[in-house]
């Protein structure tokens, strides 16, 4: 049965560079593939260009990436799908281009994947489904609206010779799923076979997080060498099942665990995990721990894709203003709640217009809020971190201003937190609607070297 | 015996706009059920005392021993917005490893890292 080898090469933008530096050089992988892209990531790029109109439009490690793994991936044939174009794909790709000229690489094809922008068709969206507002309502606010595009047109662009595939939004199991329609030629009624490569995509997407990242807890979830991680690299056969592995002499470890975690991961409905090309059911996984340290996944299913695509819109909605100091030894506790009585009587006294002002005592309740247990004991040291959300630069500016009058107006023995930072930033609103296929046309545009 | 649910299940969060997914999969089949039982979503909702303010749904998946719990309105308005440091929500799941429940004796062996009682 025919099978391909494919490895993650990040689970985000700042994910490390090195272990996909291994994974191209001794993998011997097919395919690898680079997810880089959080909800926010188009928006937050679409502020920093208005900030600065030379500002890149790509992932800023593009280049880290690149440099680490061509000369592996060239050596070795391997392939590369990365969503790493963000807001300018064409600019990202050309600039790959330009690093496989630098290796003196020839004959080699870069594709370019566009036409999810969907910013001038508001009107074919539904309502926003978070509150069923107006898709068109957002105004001058509105700063980005993407369709999560598939992994059609990333088998079409490998279908036409493609060996590096660059995308900006797109489904991240997408990125995974388009080599393996390319190469095992599923077709749109294979449910089954979609269901269980979308899967094995979003098992990949988070590299680490299923070779033993983010999953040690000492003494209940042990992982050896956890500095030291290994990412994933699935052997998939044409039938949909693959084995998960990851290199020898790396650390990490592929147990069930891991595995289960990550299949879980942000996921609403374990029976109906939509894509845009299939919606999966991990209810009937079916998953092996072998003697070698690899797990294997099968019996994933699919049901019919969803009739429209997913948008991700994001908007400007005001600023956060937000600053800490510092409180330890016996007393902390009392000390900061002195603290946080005195900043919201400051904020009443200089007309704080905000939507929301948030008081945490870090240490204490900052992380799980009102689930804090009544009965959790007193820390020794209190970080006390305010936060408020405006309308404007200048409400938000005030927080900070406040915290400054605690440095010598405050509580005894307040500690201030060193070092000058940016203490006001833009909130950039997220939202989702689903708008009509036929609205959004994906192109591909080939760059050769 | 009461244990917390540390010894019987490890936890995952990931978030969806305002929405936290929480992952609660059992160490093995036998503790599955347990939780099945004692970790409902009232209760589960219950635990995080208002840190969760809309609906909590449950899922159940028996092919990996694992329920997944989708909890509306638990991201302070949602990660772009919220107020939160920890925005994602990433370690809200660690709250429910504190959640109490009903063992029998009879599986102490099953639970993971449990202190020895006491000599004597």
């Amino acid at each position: 049965m025919k099978s391909i080898r494919i490895g993650s090469g990040s689970a985000w933008m700042g994910d490390r560079v090195e272990p996909a530096r291994w994974s191209a050089d001794r993998g011997a992988l097919d395919y690898m593939c680079f997810e880089t892209m959080a909800e926010v990531t188009i928006s937050m790029a679409q502020v920093r260009k208005a900030e600065d109109p030379n500002a890149i439009g790509w992932d800023p490690y593009l280049d880290d990436r690149m440099e680490a793994v061509l000369p592996g991936c060239l050596k070795a044939g391997t392939r590369i799908v990365s969503n790493q174009g963000w807001v300018d794909p064409e600019g990202a790709a050309d600039r790959v281009r330009w690093h496989l000229r630098k290796l003196g690489a020839t004959g080699k094809k870069v594709a370019c994947v566009t036409g999810g922008v969907v910013t001038d068709r508001m009107d074919r969206c539904g309502p926003i489904l978070e509150t069923g507002a107006d898709p068109t309502g957002f105004g001058d606010a509105l700063l980005s609206a993407e369709a999560y595009l598939g992994a059609e047109p990333i088998a079409r662009a490998l279908g036409m010779g493609a060996d590096i595939v660059i995308t900006g939004r797109c489904a991240d199991p997408a990125l995974f799923l388009g080599p393996m329609l390319h190469e095992f030629g599923w077709t749109p009624d294979d449910l089954d076979r979609l269901g269980a490569g979308a899967a094995i995509g979003h098992l990949m997407e988070c590299a680490a997080q299923i070779t033993g990242g983010y999953f040690s807890d000492p003494g209940f979830k042990d992982v050896p060498e956890p500095w030291n991680l290994g990412f994933p690299i699935a052997d998939v056969t044409e039938d949909g099942a693959c084995v998960l592995g990851k290199l020898e002499g790396t650390g990490g470890r592929i147990s069930l665990g891991s595995v289960k975690e990550q299949m879980l991961y942000e996921v609403h409905d374990p029976r109906a995990y939509v894509t845009p090309d299939v919606v999966v059911d991990f209810s009937t996984a079916k998953l092996t721990e072998l003697n070698d340290g690899r797990v294997r996944i099968e019996g994933v299913t699919g049901k019919p894709r969803p009739e429209r695509l997913k948008v991700s819109i994001g908007c400007r909605e005001g600023y956060i203003g937000e600053d800490m100091f510092l409180y330890a030894g016996p007393g902390a506790l009392d000390r900061a709640r002195l603290a946080k009585r005195i900043l919201e009587e400051r904020f009443r006294i200089v007309g704080l217009k905000a939507d929301e002002v948030r008081i945490d005592f870090v240490g204490y309740n900052s992380v799980h809020g009102a689930a804090t247990p009544a009965d959790a004991p007193e820390p020794y040291e209190v970080a006390v971190r305010v936060a408020a959300r405006t309308q404007t630069y200048a409400e938000a500016f005030k927080v900070g201003r406040e915290v400054d009058g605690m440095a010598v107006s405050g509580v005894a023995m307040t500690g201030k937190r060193g070092g000058h930072r940016q203490r006001v930033r833009e909130v950039v609103g997220v939202w989702s609607a689903m708008i009509d296929r036929d609205a959004v046309a994906p192109e591909i545009t080939m760059l050769e070297v | 015996m009461r244990v917390q649910l540390r010894h019987l299940a490890h936890v995952r969060s990931g978030d969806k706009g305002n929405t936290a997914l929480i992952s609660v999969i059992a160490y093995s089949d036998p503790l599955f059920e347990i939780l099945c039982e004692q970790l409902t979503p009232e209760a589960f909702k219950a635990h995080y005392r208002g840190a969760i303010t809309g609906e909590v749904t449950r899922h159940r998946l028996d092919n990996l021993g694992a329920l997944q719990f989708v909890c509306e309105g638990a991201l302070g308005g949602g990660v772009s917005r919220s107020l939160a440091m920890d925005n994602f929500g990433k370690a809200l799941c660690s709250a429910v490893l504190g959640f109490e429940v009903e063992a029998p004796d009879r599986m102490r062996n099953l639970l993971v890292n449990l202190a020895e009682p006491a000599a004597g």
